[in-house]
């Protein structure tokens, strides 16, 4: 089948694609854009480690052909970082140890954002539930549960995140 | 950019402070970049036709179709592999060489999931496509998947050499002896015998196993690796591909997840030989089900254990069997065995010990490296069955093991002089932390060496920097008898 082009916005600026029909916005962002804090551990919607928000929900871009998400905003963690410095969720993960490999560390940062702009206070029993589709096999859950609880703290001191 | 900065100026004085880790911002920011994080013009994609089935003969390969597949580029056979038939622990003199690269046509396969072709492509689904389209002609086999029947007479025969047994120097089995275990059964007032089992988990690290080698103009070849052991992998792809080691550069360093999974040489010959073949830049990367199916796991075993003790909780004699499962190929399961072998008597000074460690192979997917693999199952075997002891006794578990603990000086089951324990004064830590109140005599134990003669040979151990890692002729002989 031929190939499509596809628009939409990639933090905050608009992108165009071409790919051949059911290529997933995982391995657009890799491979064509070159965006790799998105990453590849299954590409069966299984560990989480693909987690990017589009239009602010946190989805699995293994499983997402990119034509659905066509005039949509998609955001990756190169987005969060600031010029300088941390964001408060990195941040949050630098001192609570909420990574060890790092390979499911982007991912998690991500569902963490969605997470906190949509409930600013979560309970842990929250942040256990959202954690739900996100692997880790380095640390356990426990420092990373720490660190959400942290990046929470911390945007409630700053207002927001 | 960090909170915590290196206490004082020289960075070297931190223990007891929190410090940030070198990696951390890249991780937290997403910008490390991991092997297949690369990408580079003109990269092939290889795939790998697997065996479907758990052992058989290969009769023959048929490349017909997948060569007409758009896309295909090369396709990677058993002659081609200058070196084919490779066992990974021959860096450090294992024997025999067993394990091929490629299986050839006449040979056995002997798990599934064993590499027989590879075919690098334009593309991943290109790379896909062909490998589905190659039709092997197979024998299939009887397999034997479970230890005790691997060994018991008449089951298929996985190896080469015609048992199911590594050989140790000529023996089934790693031994180890020490005083009469007979004897101290005779003597003993209770004797507890327990099995224990442990399965073999799948490391499934969130980064599948993979590299990218690519050819450079002066000859060389670089590969970007996730490998946990960067120049044995580079050693091995040496001897296999048999060209020097100066013409391979391994770059690694990040590695997303390993736990042991990632020290087998697997991926790093065939790509690299993908890229001589071709002389474009090759990335191989295992899919979630090759990670599964195809990785190394931890062995599963079987360890038997006999204990002879006195009413006190003191071991007289303990006598162990341990059966390792090392799969179709041994891998690094040889090691795990003697390392087994010299630890299945657990830190506790014992005056009688027997011990035979098995490494067996089965159809089963091969074992390899994982966290403390030979001692990890040991000590859950050996710390239950301590546990039924104090129970049997009425000696409570904390007492139990300082009763018994060794001590510098002692000398263990294989003939190591003890030149570092502290068995002692964790337990006493740990009851502290714990709020256990230990009796007085309990909290004045130490590990100091029980008398003079222990003293001198302590003083001598640790003068000798252990005499199992200088690899002395006795420390040698106590573990291999």
């Amino acid at each position: 089948m031929a190939s499509v082009i596809v628009s939409f916005e990639l933090s905050g600026r608009p992108v165009e694609v071409m790919v051949a029909p059911l290529t997933t916005l995982q391995s657009v962002l890799r491979n064509q854009l070159g965006f790799t804090s998105v990453k590849d551990g299954c590409r069966q919607g299984g560990c989480g480690s693909c987690t990017v928000l589009v239009d602010g929900e946190p989805m699995m871009s293994c499983l997402l052909p990119v034509e659905d998400i066509a005039g949509r905003r998609v955001t990756t963690l190169e987005a969060l970082t600031p010029p300088e410095g941390l964001h408060p969720i990195q941040q949050a993960f630098m001192d609570n140890n909420g990574y060890q490999c790092g390979y499911c560390t982007p991912g998690m940062e991500m569902l963490t954002k969605a997470l906190l702009d949509h409930n600013p206070h979560p309970t842990r029993d929250q942040i256990v539930d959202a954690l739900a589709g996100n692997v880790c096999r380095c640390t356990g859950y426990r420092p990373i549960i720490a660190a959400i609880e942290a990046a929470a703290a911390a945007g409630s001191a700053e207002g927001a995140l | 950019m960090s909170t915590r900065s290196l206490a004082g100026t020289d960075g070297l004085h931190v223990v007891g402070q929190s410090v940030d880790r070198n990696d951390g911002v890249g991780h937290v920011t997403g910008r490390d970049i991991y092997s297949a994080d690369r990408t580079f013009p003109g990269l092939l994609h290889l795939k790998i036709v697997r065996s479907p089935v758990h052992h058989a003969r290969l009769r023959g390969v048929d490349l017909s179709e997948a060569q007409k597949v758009p896309g295909f580029v090369r396709a990677l056979a058993a002659a081609d592999v200058p070196h084919n038939v490779y066992t990974i622990l021959g860096l450090i003199g294992v024997e025999p060489e067993e394990e091929f690269l490629l299986t050839p046509v006449g040979e056995r396969v002997r798990y599934k999931g064993e590499p027989i072709i590879a075919i690098a492509a334009e593309t991943e689904a290109a790379a896909l496509d062909a490998v589905a389209r190659v039709r092997l002609d197979l024998e299939e086999l009887p397999a034997v998947f479970d230890v005790d029947e691997a060994l018991a007479p008449g089951a298929p025969v996985v190896t080469h050499w015609g048992n199911n047994t590594f050989m140790y120097e000529g023996h089934v089995c790693r031994r180890v002896r020490y005083g009469d275990v007979e004897a101290g059964f005779a003597q003993a007032d209770h004797i507890i015998e327990g099995e224990y089992r442990t399965s073999p988990i799948e490391h499934a690290p969130i980064e599948t196993t993979g590299c990218i080698a690519l050819p450079e103009p002066n000859g060389r070849f670089t590969v970007y690796t996730n490998t946990q052991a960067l120049y044995f992998s580079l050693d091995n792809t040496s001897i296999i591909l048999n060209v020097p080691g100066n013409r391979l550069r391994f770059i690694g360093g990040m590695v997303g997840g390993g736990f042991g999974g990632k020290v087998d040489v697997i991926v790093e010959p065939l790509a690299t030989l993908a890229a001589m073949k071709t002389g474009r830049p090759v990335r191989y990367v295992y899919n979630r089900s090759d990670e599964m199916q195809v990785s190394s796991t931890r062995s599963p075993e079987i360890i038997r254990i006999k204990d002879g003790f006195m009413s006190d909780g003191r071991l007289v004699a303990r006598k162990v069997t341990g059966l390792m499962d090392c799969g179709a190929y041994s891998r690094q399961t040889p090691y795990a065995v003697t390392k087994f072998a010299a630890n299945a008597a657990g830190p506790y000074a014992i005056p009688n010990v027997w011990i035979d460690g098995y490494c067996v192979y089965t159809n089963r997917t091969p074992t390899s490296a994982m966290r403390g693999f030979g001692i990890t199952m040991a000590s859950f075997a050996l710390e239950v069955q301590m546990d039924k002891i104090s129970e049997l006794t009425g000696v409570d578990p904390w007492t139990l093991r300082l009763r018994n603990a060794y001590r510098n000086g002692d000398i263990k089951p294989h003939r190591k002089v003890v030149d570092d324990a502290t068995l002692i004064e964790t337990i006493q830590a740990a009851a502290q932390l714990v709020g256990v109140e230990l009796a007085p005599d309990l909290k004045a134990l130490t590990s100091a060496p029980r008398d003079e003669a222990a003293h001198a040979a302590h003083a001598a151990a640790v003068a000798a920097g252990s005499a199992l890692a200088a690899g002395t002729p006795a420390g040698r002989e106590g573990a291999a008898r």
